[in-house]
C-alpha cells in the first residue's frame, strides 16, 4: 500500500507548500512567486521575446552538414582489418543518428573491434546489423481448427494503430479474406469512426460501441460475429496507452485474454510502433511484450526522415522482429519488413 | 538513466570531493556520463555535442563556490546549461490588440495536435478569454470528430466544413471574429516535414490567416529526428514556439532539448498526460530540475492553487497541525488533489523522491483512490471521526463494505495515524522524517538553501525557504531542531 503513503505525503507537502507560499504572497517581497498569472496587455505583439540565440552556432551547423554525408565517409573508410579509433567514432555516429541506442551502438562496435573488417567497414557494419536481425519474421493468419485467428494491435498514443488495422485490412480482403474489424479504441473520441471509414473503404464488417464502453466486450461481440458469418480474420483495435501504467498494461492483458478465448485465438499481437520514436521505444516493447505477448512490430511512418534503428535494439534485446513497415498513407503503403532493405536506409541516413 | 543523471554525477562527485577542484580528467568523466545520459534520453547528437562543449566551458570559466561539491559543481552547469537551451524564461503569451489572436499548430502525424488543440483552449478558456477551434485535417478520417467531441467536453465551438484545409481556416477565423472569439486555434493534418506538397498546403493556411502564434508540436519520445522535424518546420512556417507533448511517457524528453537547440524557438507549453488539464504553460527552469530528477515544487504549487479551494485549505491545514484531522478531513483533501491532475504526474513534480516512490507513483490511479475512498466511506460517521474504535469486527464489516481486504482496512488505519502524529509534530515545529526519499527532500532544501549564494534552482529556494519558515513553530528554527531530534536524518539549512 505504498499508494496510500504516496497520497498521504502528497496531500501533506502540497497543502504545506501552497499555505507558505500564501503567506509569503501576502507580504510583497516574493518577486519570484508573485510574478505569473498577471494580466496581459492587449498590444499586438507576433514575436516572441528575444532571447539568447543558441541555434545555429557555428558548431551545430557543420557538424548537421557534416552528417549529411557522414556514410560517405564510412563508404570511403576502404581499409581492411581492424579499425582505427576515428573509424569507429564514424561508425557510431551513424547508429546514433538513426536511433539505434547507445548500449545497441556499444554492443556493436565491440563486435567490429574484435572481428575487425575483412570486408571493408560498411560491409561489416551491414554485417552486424543483420546479424541482429534474424528472428522469425512469419505472420500467422491460421488458428485451430474452429477457432477464429485475432490479430491484436497494441501501442501508445498517435502511433498509427487505427490507420495500419485499415491498411492490413485493405491487404487482407484483396488476398480474398473476410475480415472483422473490432473497434476496440473505445477511449478516443471518434477512433471508432476512423476505422469505420476504413470498413466501408475495404468492405471489412466492423463491431464497435460506444464511446467508454468496455474494450473487451467489443472485441468479444467482433469474436461472436466472425464465428457466426464464419470470417476469417479478426483485426483487434485497443486505445493507445503509456506503457509505465500498470493499469494501463493490466487493461491490456485482459484484453488480450478476452481475444483469447472462446472461439478466439491470438495468432499475432502487434505492437505498433512510430518510427519517430527514440530510445522510449524499448521500454514500449518490454512492458507491451509483459503485458500481451507481442509478437511482432509494425514500423509506421518510414517514410519521413526517420530511420527506426530503435527496432534493431529491440529484436536484440527481446527478440521482437518487426513485421510490417508503413510508408505513406495510402492503403498500399504497407509493407512486408524486408531486412535488407531497412539496413540500407539506416546506414543512408 | 536520464533520473538518475543528478545521483550519477553526485556518485561520481563524491570520489573527487577531497580534491576540492575538478581537474581535467574528472571532468572529461563526468561530461561522459552526461554524454551518455543525454544520448539515452534521445537528444540530438549535435546538440549533444554543443551541450557539452557549453558545460565544459561554464564548468571552467567559472570559480568553485566553496559550498559545492565538485560533483554538485558540474550538476549546477549542466542544470544552468539546460535552462539556456531550453529558453531561458517562460513565453508569455501576449493577445493581438485587434481579436482574434490566430495560434495555429502543426507536426507530425501522431505527435498529438488534435488533443493539444483541445487543451490549448481550455487554457485560454482558463485564462479568460473565448477560445474557438477550427479543425482542418480534412485528412485522416474523423479527425475533425475528434476534436469536436474533445472541444463539446470543455464547452468550445468548433469551425470546419468539408472544403479544403485554406478555406476552411480562413472561413473559421472569419467566423470567429463574426462571433466575437478573442482566440482561434487552427488544428491541421500531420504531415512529414519531407511532403511538399503538404507543407506547401500548411504555407497556404498560414498565409491566408497569417496567425500570430505558430507552433510546433512534438512528441517528447522523439529520438533523433526531432531535429530534422523542427528545423524542416521551422523553414516552412518561421516558429513562435513548441509544444511538447506525451511528457508523461518518459521524463527525459531529449527531443525537446533537441527542437530548441535547433530552432531557437522557446518551448512554450507542455502536455503531460491525458486529461485536459494536463496541460499548462513549459517553464524551462523547472524542466531543468525535472531533467535531473530534482523535482520541480513550482509546478506542484501552481497546480495546487489553481484546483484547490484555498478556505477549504487552510481550514484542513489548521486542524492537521492541531491534530484533530479526520479521515473525513483526509477524503476532502484526496478530491482536492484528485482534481489537480493524474496522481502519476504530480508525484513526478515531486523532489526527493526515490526511484521505488516513482516507480509506484506511476502505478497510482483513480482506481486506487477509489478503492481508499471505498474504505473511508464504508465507515460510520463516528469511525470516521475516532478510527481508535474500529476494532475487528468493525474492521471486518468495513472490509467486506468496500470489498477491500481486512489487511487494507488496517494499512490505511496504521498508515493514517502515523501520518497524523507526523502532521502534529510538523505543527509543533518540528521536522518529521518521512519514509524513504521524503526524509531527503529536507536535506536537498537544505542543500538548496546553502548554495542560495550560488542559485540554485528557484524551486529549491522556495522549498528551503518554506521548510524554514513553514512551520509557523515557537522554536525559532525547525530544522535545527529537526537535526538534534532526528539524529542527523535532517540537515538543517545553514544559517547566515
Amino acid at each position: 500500500m505504498i499508494v496510500l503513503w504516496i497520497v498521504l505525503a502528497l496531500v501533506v507537502v502540497v497543502i504545506g507548500l501552497v499555505l507558505v507560499v500564501r503567506s509569503r504572497r501576502r507580504r510583497p517581497a516574493s518577486p519570484v512567486l508573485s510574478a505569473p498569472r498577471v494580466a496581459m496587455p492587449d498590444v499586438l505583439v507576433t514575436q516572441v521575446a528575444p532571447r539568447p540565440e543558441i541555434d545555429d552556432g557555428p558548431g551545430l551547423d557543420r557538424r548537421l552538414a557534416a552528417s549529411r554525408t557522414i556514410f560517405d565517409r564510412v563508404r570511403s573508410i576502404t581499409s581492411v582489418g581492424a579499425l582505427s579509433t576515428e573509424q569507429l567514432d564514424v561508425v557510431e555516429e551513424v547508429l546514433l543518428r538513426s536511433d539505434v541506442g547507445v548500449s545497441t551502438t556499444n554492443a556493436l562496435l565491440e563486435q567490429l573491434r574484435t572481428d575487425g573488417a575483412p570486408a571493408g567497414v560498411a560491409g561489416a557494419i551491414r554485417e552486424a546489423l543483420m546479424s541482429s536481425l534474424t528472428a522469425d519474421r512469419s505472420v500467422r493468419t491460421r488458428a485451430d481448427e474452429g477457432r477464429v485467428p485475432v490479430w491484436l494491435f497494441v501501442g501508445v498514443n498517435g502511433v498509427g494503430k487505427t490507420t495500419t488495422i485499415g491498411k492490413l485490412a485493405w491487404h487482407e480482403t484483396q488476398a480474398g479474406r473476410s475480415v472483422v474489424l473490432a473497434a476496440g479504441d473505445t477511449f478516443r473520441a471518434a477512433a471508432a469512426d476512423q476505422l469505420q471509414l476504413w470498413a466501408d473503404r475495404t468492405g471489412a464488417d466492423i463491431v464497435r460501441a460506444a464511446e467508454g464502453a468496455d474494450p473487451g466486450s467489443v472485441i468479444h461481440d467482433a469474436l461472436g460475429r466472425a464465428q457466426a458469418r464464419h470470417a476469417d480474420l479478426v483485426l483487434a483495435d485497443t486505445a493507445g496507452r503509456r506503457a509505465n501504467s500498470t493499469n494501463l498494461l493490466d487493461e491490456l492483458a485482459k484484453i488480450r485474454r478476452v481475444a483469447d478465448r472462446g472461439p478466439g485465438q491470438v495468432v499475432e499481437t502487434f505492437m505498433v510502433l512510430d518510427a519517430t520514436t527514440g530510445q522510449n521505444a524499448l521500454s514500449q516493447a518490454r512492458e507491451f511484450l509483459a503485458a500481451a505477448e507481442v509478437t511482432g512490430i509494425v514500423l509506421t511512418k518510414l517514410d519521413g526522415t526517420a530511420r527506426g534503428g530503435i527496432v534493431v535494439a529491440i529484436e536484440r534485446e527481446l527478440g521482437i522482429p518487426v513485421k510490417f513497415v508503413g510508408v505513406g498513407e495510402r492503403a498500399k503503403d504497407l509493407l512486408v519488413f524486408d531486412p535488407t532493405a531497412f539496413v540500407d536506409s539506416l546506414l543512408s541516413a | 538513466m536520464f533520473d538518475s543523471l543528478s545521483g550519477r554525477l553526485e556518485r561520481l562527485g563524491a570520489s573527487l570531493r577531497s580534491r576540492g577542484r575538478l581537474s581535467d580528467a574528472d571532468l572529461d568523466e563526468a561530461l561522459a556520463e552526461v554524454r551518455h545520459a543525454l544520448l539515452e534520453a534521445d537528444v540530438e547528437l549535435s546538440v549533444v555535442r554543443a551541450f557539452l562543449d557549453a558545460v565544459a566551458e561554464r564548468v571552467r570559466g567559472e570559480n568553485v563556490a566553496q559550498s559545492l561539491t565538485p560533483g554538485q559543481h558540474v550538476i549546477k552547469a549542466v542544470h544552468d546549461q539546460l535552462v539556456e537551451v531550453l529558453g531561458g524564461s517562460a513565453l508569455k503569451v501576449v493577445y493581438a490588440a485587434k481579436p482574434p489572436t490566430v495560434v495555429l499548430l502543426a507536426g507530425l502525424q501522431g505527435a498529438g495536435k488534435t488533443t493539444t488543440a483541445a487543451k490549448l483552449a481550455a487554457w485560454f478558456k482558463q485564462q479568460g478569454r473565448q477560445p474557438y477551434l477550427v479543425g482542418t485535417d480534412l485528412q485522416r478520417p474523423a479527425a475533425v470528430e475528434q476534436l469536436r467531441v474533445l472541444a463539446a467536453s470543455i464547452g468550445v465551438d468548433v469551425y470546419s466544413d468539408p472544403s479544403d484545409p485554406v478555406s476552411v481556416a480562413r472561413a473559421g477565423v472569419a467566423e470567429a471574429l463574426r462571433l466575437g472569439r478573442d482566440v482561434v486555434i487552427i488544428d491541421t493534418a500531420g504531415r512529414l516535414a519531407i511532403d511538399e506538397a503538404l507543407m506547401a498546403e500548411v504555407r497556404a493556411i498560414s498565409a491566408a490567416t497569417s496567425p500570430h502564434y505558430t507552433f510546433l508540436v512534438i512528441d517528447a519520445v522523439t529520438g533523433q529526428d526531432a531535429v530534422h522535424t523542427a528545423r524542416a518546420f521551422h523553414e516552412s512556417l518561421e516558429l513562435s514556439g513548441i509544444v511538447v507533448t506525451k511528457l508523461d511517457y518518459d521524463a527525459r524528453g531529449g527531443a525537446v532539448l533537441s527542437a530548441r537547440g535547433v530552432v531557437g524557438r522557446p518551448v512554450v507549453f507542455a502536455s503531460t498526460g491525458e486529461k485536459i488539464a494536463d496541460f499548462d504553460l513549459f517553464h524551462p527552469d523547472r524542466m531543468a530540475s525535472r531533467i535531473l530528477g530534482m523535482g520541480d515544487i513550482m509546478s506542484l504549487i501552481e497546480q495546487a492553487e489553481r484546483s484547490m479551494d484555498p478556505e477549504a485549505m487552510a481550514e484542513s491545514a489548521q486542524r492537521m497541525m492541531s491534530g484533530a484531522f479526520t479521515l473525513d478531513d483526509f477524503m476532502a483533501q484526496l478530491n482536492q488533489i484528485r482534481r489537480m491532475g493524474s496522481l502519476g504526474g504530480l508525484m513526478r513534480l515531486m523532489p526527493g523522491m526515490t526511484r521505488d516512490m516513482r516507480e509506484a507513483a506511476k502505478n497510482v490511479d483513480d482506481g486506487q483512490l477509489n478503492k481508499i475512498e471505498a474504505i473511508i466511506r464504508s465507515m460510520t460517521r463516528l469511525e470516521r471521526r475516532d478510527p481508535s474504535i474500529i476494532d475487528g469486527s468493525r474492521r471486518s464489516r468495513i472490509a467486506k463494505g468496500s470489498g477491500s481486504s481486512v489487511t487494507a482496512v488496517n494499512q490505511l488505519l496504521k498508515q493514517f495515524d502515523q501520518m497524523k502524529k507526523m502532521m502534529k509534530q510538523m505543527g509543533g515545529g518540528t521536522m518529521p522524517s518521512l519514509p524513504g526519499g521524503m526524509g531527503k527532500m529536507a536535506q536537498m532544501a537544505a542543500r538548496g538553501a546553502a548554495a542560495r549564494g550560488e542559485s540554485l534552482p528557484a524551486g529549491f529556494e522556495a522549498l528551503a525557504s518554506g521548510m524554514k519558515s513553514g512551520a509557523p513553530a515557537p522554536a525559532p528554527s525547525g530544522g535545527a531542531k529537526g537535526k538534534k531530534k532526528k539524529g542527523g536524518r535532517v540537515t538543517p539549512p545553514k544559517q547566515r
